[in-house]
């Protein structure tokens, strides 16, 4: 399990490759899943990799092992994740939602010359049925610096609502 | 309960059941209908045993937490003692919200506009200066938390009554008590509500999910990915999946609007089903758990315990669902297109983390809003609503299937015509 309870102004930022590497990955990042490049999407993972979602207003730190969440994928369980919503039988999700995200307050929380613990916020919306869902919250990144640029360890994406009312589901990626 | 109501003309039920036929149809006016959520309201919600918590979200003395159970807001605590209550949510004095915190552990309760204050077991317990209020003030308890009606539980699960008559808790689940003898006898020492809570709503009317729940018809429709998947996950292979034939299947009327589907199902299941992908070691245990159940109730209700899948409603809107994970769900209606749930996953004290790793994958894998199929089930229900905006020139359900047959499979309707049939009878006041 990646530990998350990273102290919050943690910057050992030595050989930084600077916020604004990590901004723009951040944004390339968002901009495949706002046009639902998924499969490109799934290639900025390491493999071994894992992508999580808390339940609303779960502590940093909580434990899938032994706490309810919605969504805590291994490698292998995003990859299906993926291949389902690529899928017209994922019917929460097909016809497909209109989805945009805004990533902000982007920190390096931590750095060494392997890795870094990136945190931002997000707002993502989703609109289907003549319905505009919005999602608020922040995400918690172990990216790994690798020959081909960043990769994802692991993605954590904590929302900061108290329940899923009136968003009702977590059927796209945040 | 059968007064004159214009909205409900004696020559129009909703629910029409032709016996003859084998016909059953539901009038679409059911989901839509406001002054029918009104009904509702009363004459269910306001006189069922409904879903409050379960004993083990209360640990220790003086924990509570604060539970919505048929648009009320209720208190649910132990106090110094230990013992279970169940208070409304409400200042006597001026009304405000005397427990404003989710959950958490306190030895009185305490009102934040005026400092009313009140012991755990709901005693009134501020003092005020002499001649403040006559000296018997409190004598008939009106300045006490106000408890509800009625209070019971059956087996750790604990539910509340908003009308001081009516049958016991035990007469009112009927046969459902059998379906959650199998479940809690999952452990020998107590379930357990494993931490954390999905909260989350569907904008469709409440009854669709409890159709829905216990519906065995569209799973293969609605879940082809979960299956892709499961086909995957466990070893078998879809195709293999799709090709196995049904057994154990069965849908049965529980009495009182209960009902349940059981059947057999490839996943794994924590309690006493393996599967190739837990391995040797997952075997070991699983045939340790069922050789166990086999010398505690015999061999037929250990196979009933380890191989059977039930999905239960127990009416109006109790979901437990014992089938790749245990699931609580409960669910009201918050306007007549939109309605709340609130589920947990319910697990064996005594389980080996290993298996209760894989409890909580094999309950993400599907149920709640992050599953490869729960999301599904919502855009159905929610499509449903939506089709009933034709329902003046397209009037009705149709929930006739396995009507004929003498013997109800898992993946016919006879369980939901047992939740209308009681919903008819509370409702449009038939016999």
């Amino acid at each position: 399990m990646t530990e998350w309870a990273v102290a919050m102004t943690d910057q050992g930022a030595t050989a930084s490759l600077g916020r604004a590497a990590f901004e723009d990955f951040l944004f390339h990042e968002a901009a495949l899943l706002d046009e639902w490049r998924l499969d490109e999407w799934f290639a900025l993972f390491t493999e071994g990799a894992t992508y999580e979602v808390p339940t609303a207003g779960a502590p940093d730190g909580a434990d899938p092992q032994t706490t309810l969440f919605y969504i805590a994928d291994d490698y292998a369980r995003l990859q299906h994740r993926i291949d389902r919503l690529n899928k017209p039988g994922a019917h929460s999700e097909f016809p497909r939602s209109k989805v945009m995200r805004v990533i902000s307050n982007v920190r390096i929380l931590s750095e060494n010359a392997e890795e870094a613990r990136i945190g931002c916020c997000f707002v993502t919306y989703r609109s289907k049925n003549d319905v505009t869902d919005v999602f608020p919250g922040h995400h918690r990144y172990l990216l790994r610096k690798t020959a081909d640029g960043l990769r994802i360890a692991a993605k954590r994406s904590y929302l900061d609502l108290t329940n899923l009312r009136p968003q009702g589901r977590v059927s796209i990626i945040l | 309960m059968a007064e004159a109501d214009p909205l409900l003309p004696r020559d129009a039920p909703i629910v029409r059941e032709d016996v003859t036929r084998s016909t059953f149809r539901v009038d679409r006016r059911a989901f839509v209908d406001p002054a029918i959520l009104k009904r509702e309201r009363d004459h269910i919600f306001s006189t069922c045993w409904l879903y409050l918590g379960h004993a083990s979200e209360l640990k220790r003395p003086n924990d509570f937490l604060i539970r919505s159970v048929g648009g009320r807001e209720l208190v649910f605590n132990r106090d110094r003692k230990g013992a279970v209550h169940a208070f409304f949510n409400v200042c006597p004095h001026r009304g405000a919200q005397v427990v404003r915190e989710s959950s958490g552990n306190a030895m009185s309760f305490r009102c934040f506009y005026h400092g009313w204050s009140f012991n755990n077991n709901g005693q009134f317990a501020s003092r005020f200066d002499a001649e403040t209020y006559p000296a018997d003030f409190n004598a008939e308890g009106c300045a006490n938390l106000r408890s509800v009606p009625r209070l019971d539980s059956y087996r750790d699960l604990w539910f509340v009554n908003f009308s001081a008559e009516g049958e016991s808790l035990s007469d009112y689940l009927a046969g459902a008590k059998e379906i959650i003898d199998l479940a809690v006898d999952h452990s020998e020492i107590g379930m357990e509500v494993v931490g954390g809570t999905q909260e989350y709503s569907i904008r469709a009317n409440w009854k669709l999910l409890a159709e829905n729940s216990n519906d065995g018809y569209h799973a293969s429709e609605t879940h082809s990915t979960y299956i892709d998947y499961l086909g995957v996950s466990t070893g078998y292979g879809a195709q293999a999946l799709r090709n196995a034939k049904p057994t154990l299947s069965r849908g049965i009327d529980l009495g009182n609007g209960h009902a349940v589907i059981e059947y057999a199902a490839a996943w794994g299941r924590p309690v006493a089903q393996s599967i190739p992908t837990w391995g040797e070691h997952g075997k070991a245990v699983i045939d340790a758990k069922r050789a166990r159940l086999e010398e505690l109730y015999g061999p037929d209700r250990a196979r009933r315990i380890a191989r059977g899948n039930r999905n239960m409603v127990i009416f109006p809107n109790l979901v437990i669902n014992d089938i790749m994970a245990l699931t609580v769900r409960t669910f009201y209606p918050e306007q007549v297109d939109e309605l709340h749930v609130t589920g947990w996953a319910l697990a064996p004290v005594d389980e080996d983390p290993q298996f209760r790793a894989w409890r909580l994958d094999n309950f993400l894998e599907f149920l709640g809003p992050g599953g490869f199929a729960t999301p599904d089930d919502v855009e159905a229900l929610e499509s449903a609503q939506k089709g009933y905006r034709n329902l003046a020139e397209v009037p009705f359900n149709d929930l006739s299937r396995g009507m004929a047959r003498a013997e109800k499979l898992h993946d016919d309707e006879e369980q939901m015509r047992a939740f209308w049939r009681e919903w008819s009878r509370r409702v449009e006041g038939v016999a």
